[in-house]
């Protein structure tokens, strides 16, 4: 029998290398978003716990167990990276795979926070976003997910349909930086 | 010419520039004015509207002149202030505004015709004949006057936008600024300091006196080296914050490369900053105010201080000879240091009889300048004191009527300055823009000392808002001299004395507005034109509200000023627009299939954001229609492929998710049992149609809907909407899924087949009816199926997780090819829905409701929806209104154009006429004519009637009749069988 072939939102493209950043494809796993039916907040920050061994983040932050994240996603919405649920899960919150919908970036070195504050309207200083802190933001035109993985590194996603301009928009910002030497 | 030992400038890296096709030199750190000036080119510009010859008026980014272009081609950036752009090895300036040269200009010739073109001169002359001024006259003004032009290329250079936050904005770097940004640093704030210049230390770099016992040019570059050093503070240099914006959010535009010779590609020319900050002090300085006096536009003539920094930070004596006028004592230091410098001063001249030298010059109190000589550059002035009239010889001639504090950024949010007798100016209120502070010359405080003092001040203030404590910090000794100023704005006399020199306006221009009976100072700056130019009258305004004032018989503050707006100083558009151009205009989307797709030659078209193929060119295929008719053939008789991930796709799940389906569709979808698609209609409040789309019910709380590509986020938006403030308390959660499926449509007689052996479950009638769904395994990967079609044959849309639709796609077109079938595109798609009259949003495109599309029924009478009250109104459901039909040429001319409107036979194709539109058109290859979908009026109880088609756009006529709008298969057994 024939087989369909997985392809990442970047075609496994080559990690980008300018200046003091570097941008490269992420994959963390599947990802499934957890929205909480009226109520059951309890139910799902016990059952994650149990589960995950991870909290239920607050807004604007995530929470971390070995390579599982639980990022904030917007009201009443958390993203699961990096593990999955059961079924039983699903009397407590809407469940729904976001596995393939996001292209999911990292941008990393000590020019990342420049390269982002070309395209990003949020304050990302380090006092004010501290690791493991996330924002449902924009980036240039794309509505983006941004979380700070450590002080140099930023895990960005957004739709995976825009997985190029996303590349193109970061590339522009980068250059631009690094050429400011 | 050069003053040898003074300046700031590197005397050990010189560099060679153009200006108008002349090589000069300069020293690294000069402007192009001050280099200008130290190879003693005073002549640099024509004026605006005489074209009368000017020099360089200033030494700052107020300059009202010296405008130039810098480059050529498309990479020439026109009206670029000589007094601001620094030179490079190699930069190549054009002046403008003269033709053919510089020296001699022919239009100088309106300098002549002056007395006919004063103030209001255009509102007078051109009024008659009328159609003359749109062919005639405005052409001609707009070639005569003017500033720079642009290249008419598009513009290579990058330019950027940034976002930058801070606790404190310190907006220029002088002795306030400095001090203040030095105060907040220790205390422990975030602080951004910003200046025009490139560097840093405003004034002080002009001033040789003494701060804490050294120069104050030292001290300066000291200072700011220490804010260098420390973390907390960044130094943003060439920065001009141009604007103030709600909750401290401050436009900057950052000049980066400029000043450099070869800059990386990459390099942007400029960046415009939007700098959020919790508090702001303003500590802009204040700008030095010319005198009105006949002839004082002359090449040579410039402010007391402008000469005072090019000698003192440039190096640079503007002349060989030079007198000042004066009606305060700040301008008498520059003598002073002209003297020490070895330049001699002929005379200055001040209008005080009280005045006092303050060095060994020639001084003549109680005097006025009455006029000057000199064609393209000063040579000879004349005065007049008690006993008569005399003259001087000089080549440069430095003006100082007082100083108007740099309060421009206050006024962005409808601040108004407040007059102050003792300084002679207007100086910022208070709490004009909320958290921003003004310290400094800005407020009024103008010894260096004071300032010193008033920056560790305004610190203090600003840290206490932002809850931190300043250290306690000494402002180090300086000079400390008071400010004798005497209010003094215009010589008395005949001739024409220059207050806005940018455009052209004269002290007469403002007494005959004034005598004209415009005495507001608005009506006053629109009739002349003060005011009106780059420069916003940043050295005219004051001046021209006093002479207001005098020629009203008002005090100045009764007469009040204009409002200054942003942006401070000019900022090119393509910073504004920066990252917008080319593929940085919007995100592109892409599908999954793109690839595949662009490897089988299909062009692409967008819809919205998203990128979709046309149609899928076969060999011998050399125009679209032959590939779309052909498409449109194996949908038809094999099976057709097409990628359909852009519709928009979103999950619906929760106890209450049939109850918000049921609200915001026009009909029922409680009722639908799982594993079963139903087509709705959605409505907007008002009762016009919104969307339609399928919703498939795959649990007993969970629903996918799909909605058009789009109205994919209008929809998402109205759900949540609904689901946030309409109804908070049910319990149904929303996630969009448009990315997660790649979901393609299986479309033909022949899809039974190809599905099968592809996926696991059999599938025919009886397993897959239509309009059912479900889950099934495709090659081993989770996908779901759905019994739907939007091309009227027996269809399915196939979806797997995203990653799959690639290879999925190719799998697909290979198993239709196999079968005589392929690859349909977008132009494919649309005549396949056409010929079976489904709607798209070019007919539903806002205006028709659910009564116009024949789809009223819909609307379910035993429940509530939304748009349901509102698409009951009696305009909504008049018979009249033009309603869906079909339509077909049965004339000559067999060509329909969407867009075309439809008029009775017989009748005149006005628009009174007009009896409706067609909204959609293709050539249908299964019945071999064009067809149509529009409205008509009572279009549906008019089917069979003969009518004409105009198309005014494209002149096209065509005898048309009206018929079903659906064309093929009416009973829909090719869909269910």
């Amino acid at each position: 029998m024939a087989e369909l072939i997985a392809l990442s939102p970047l075609g496994n493209a080559d990690p980008l290398a300018i200046g003091r950043c570097t941008l490269s494809e992420v994959d963390p796993g599947p990802m499934t978003s957890i929205a909480p039916f009226r109520g059951k907040d309890g139910d799902v920050s016990k059952a994650l716990r149990k589960s995950h061994k991870i909290d239920w983040p607050g807004p604007n932050e995530t929470t971390l167990s070995g390579k599982t994240r639980c990022i904030w996603f917007g009201r009443e919405m958390a993203l699961l990276t990096g593990a999955s649920l059961d079924d039983d899960f699903a009397k407590h919150a809407a469940l729904t795979d976001q596995s393939d919908a996001w292209v999911c970036v990292a941008l990393e070195g000590s020019d990342a926070e420049a390269v982002l504050a070309r395209l990003v309207p949020v304050d990302l200083r380090i006092a004010h976003f501290k690791v493991d802190q996330t924002a449902r933001t924009m980036l240039g035109h794309m509505n983006a997910s941004i979380t700070r993985t450590a002080e140099y590194a930023f895990l960005i996603m957004v739709f995976r349909s825009m997985a190029s301009t996303l590349v193109h928009d970061l590339q522009i910002a980068m250059e631009s930086v690094a050429a400011r030497g | 010419m050069r003053v040898e030992g003074k300046g700031l400038i590197d005397r050990d890296r010189p560099l060679s520039f153009q200006f108008d096709g002349h090589s000069y030199r300069g020293f690294e750190g000069d402007t192009l004015a001050s280099a200008l000036l130290a190879n003693d080119q005073r002549l640099v510009a024509r004026s605006f509207k005489y074209h009368r010859p000017r020099g360089i008026l200033t030494a700052g980014s107020e300059e009202p002149n010296a405008l130039v272009t810098i480059g050529s081609g498309a990479n020439q950036d026109p009206n670029v202030r000589a007094t601001v752009q620094e030179i490079y090895e190699g930069l190549e300036a054009h002046s403008q505004n003269a033709w053919p040269s510089l020296s001699w200009d022919i239009l100088s010739v309106n300098d002549l015709a002056a007395p006919f073109l004063s103030a209001g001169f255009y509102y007078k002359t051109f009024m008659w004949p009328r159609a003359f001024w749109e062919k005639l006259y405005e052409p001609f003004i707009r070639r005569a006057a003017g500033l720079g032009a642009l290249s008419g290329q598009a513009n290579p250079a990058r330019y950027e936008k940034a976002f930058a936050f801070c606790d404190l904005l310190v907006i220029g770097a002088g002795p306030t600024g400095l001090m203040a940004a030095l105060t907040a640093a220790k205390a422990g704030a975030d602080v951004i300091l910003a200046d025009e210049d490139a560097v840093l230390g405003g004034q002080l770099n002009s001033d040789l006196r003494e701060i804490g016992g050294k120069p104050a040019q030292i001290w300066a570059a000291e200072t700011a080296a220490e804010l260098a050093r420390m973390n907390n503070v960044r130094l943003m240099p060439r920065t001009t914050i141009t604007g103030v914006y709600d909750d401290g959010v401050y436009g900057g535009l950052e000049r980066v490369s400029h000043h450099l010779t070869k800059p990386s590609n990459a390099l942007p020319k400029e960046t415009f900053w939007r700098i959020a900050s919790r508090q702001a002090i303003l500590a802009s300085g204040a700008l030095e105010r010319p005198i009105a006096f006949r002839n004082n536009d002359r090449p040579g003539i410039m402010t007391a201080g402008a000469i005072r920094t090019y000698l003192n930070r440039f190096g640079v004596s503007p002349g060989k000879s030079v007198t000042l006028f004066a009606n305060n004592d700040e301008a008498h230091l520059t003598a002073v240091d002209l003297i020490a410098a070895g330049v001699h001063v002929a005379a200055v001249v001040d209008v005080r009889p009280s005045a006092e030298a303050l060095g060994a010059y020639r001084l003549i109190p109680n005097a006025q300048i009455v006029d000057t000589s000199g064609r393209s550059g000063l040579e000879a002035i004349t005065i007049r004191t008690a006993s008569g009239e005399q003259r001087i010889f000089t080549d440069c001639l430095g003006m100082s009527g007082g100083w108007n504090p740099t309060l421009h950024l206050t006024c962005h949010m409808n601040g108004r300055p407040v007059w102050n007798d003792e300084v002679v100016a207007f100086l910022p209120s208070d709490g004009a823009v909320p958290g921003l502070h003004t310290g400094g010359a800005c407020a009024g405080v103008f010894s260096t000392a004071a300032c010193l003092k008033h920056g560790v001040e305004v610190a203090g203030s600003a840290l206490e808002a932002l809850d931190l404590k300043a250290k306690d910090t000494v402002s180090p000794q300086a000079e400390d001299d008071p400010y004798r100023i005497m209010s003094y704005w215009a010589v008395p006399g005949k001739g024409r004395a220059w207050l806005d020199f940018q455009n052209d306006v004269t002290v007469k221009d403002v007494r005959q507005a004034a005598a004209e009976n415009f005495r507001s100072v608005e009506h006053m700056k629109r009739y002349t034109t003060q005011g009106m130019a780059t420069d916003q009258g940043k050295s005219s305004n004051v001046a021209a509200l006093a002479l207001l004032a005098d020629a009203t018989g008002r005090a100045i503050p009764d007469t009040g000023t204009t409002t200054f707006r942003p942006p401070f100083s000019p900022v090119a558009l393509a910073a504004l627009g920066a990252g917008a151009e080319d593929k940085g205009f919007a995100p592109e989307r892409k599908t999954t299939s793109h690839a595949a797709s662009l490897s089988k030659g299909a062009p692409m078209i967008e819809a919205g954001l998203w990128y979709r193929p046309s149609y899928f060119p076969a060999s011998g295929e050399t125009n679209w229609r032959q590939s779309c008719d052909r498409e449109v053939g194996l949908v038809r008789k094999t099976v057709g492929i097409c990628d359909v991930s852009t519709l928009g796709k979103i999950d619906i799940q929760g106890p209450d998710a049939a109850r918000l389906l049921d609200l915001v569709y026009a009909n029922t979808f409680s009722s639908l049992k799982p594993g079963k698609v139903r087509y709705g209609l959605i409505l907007r409040e008002d009762g016009h149609v919104m969307d339609d789309g399928t919703t498939a019910r795959l649990g007993a709380e969970h629903f996918v809907m799909t909605t058009t590509t789009a109205a994919a986020g209008q929809v998402m938006r109205h759900l949540e909407f609904v689901s946030q403030a309409i109804h908070p308390e049910w319990d149904v959660r929303i996630m969009s899924v448009t990315e997660q499926w790649a979901q393609f449509a299986v479309a033909g007689p022949k899809s039974p087949e190809l599905l099968n052996g592809l996926v696991d479950n059999p599938i025919n009638n009886e397993t897959w009816p239509f309009m059912c769904c479900g889950p099934v395994m495709v090659h081993g990967v989770s996908g779901r199926l759905f019994r739907i079609s939007f091309s009227g044959e027996h269809a399915y849309e196939l979806a797997v997780p995203a990653r799959f639709g690639d290879s999925l796609f190719r799998v697909l077109v290979a198993r239709a090819e196999a079968l005589g079938g392929g690859a349909y595109g977008m132009e494919a798609l649309n005549v396949l829905r056409i010929e079976k009259g489904f709607i798209t949003h070019s007919e539903i495109d806002g205006r028709v409701t659910a009564f116009d599309v024949g789809m009223d029924r819909m609307i379910s009478d035993r429940k509530d929806c939304i748009g349901k009250r509102m698409a009951a109104r009696e305009g909504l459901k008049d018979p009249d209104r033009p309603r869906l039909v079909g339509l077909k040429p049965v004339g000559i001319v067999k060509q329909l154009t969407a867009g075309a409107h439809i008029f009775c036979a017989g009748k005149e194709a006005t628009r009174e006429n007009s009896e409706g539109y067609i909204t959609s058109v293709c050539f249908s290859p299964s019945l071999g004519h064009f067809i149509g979908l529009g409205f008509v009026k009572r279009g549906p109880e008019r089917l069979g009637e003969q009518m004409q088609m105009v198309d005014h756009v494209r002149s096209i006529r065509a005898e048309v009749a009206l018929c079903d709008p659906v064309f093929l298969d009416p009973e829909g057994g090719r869909a269910r069988g």
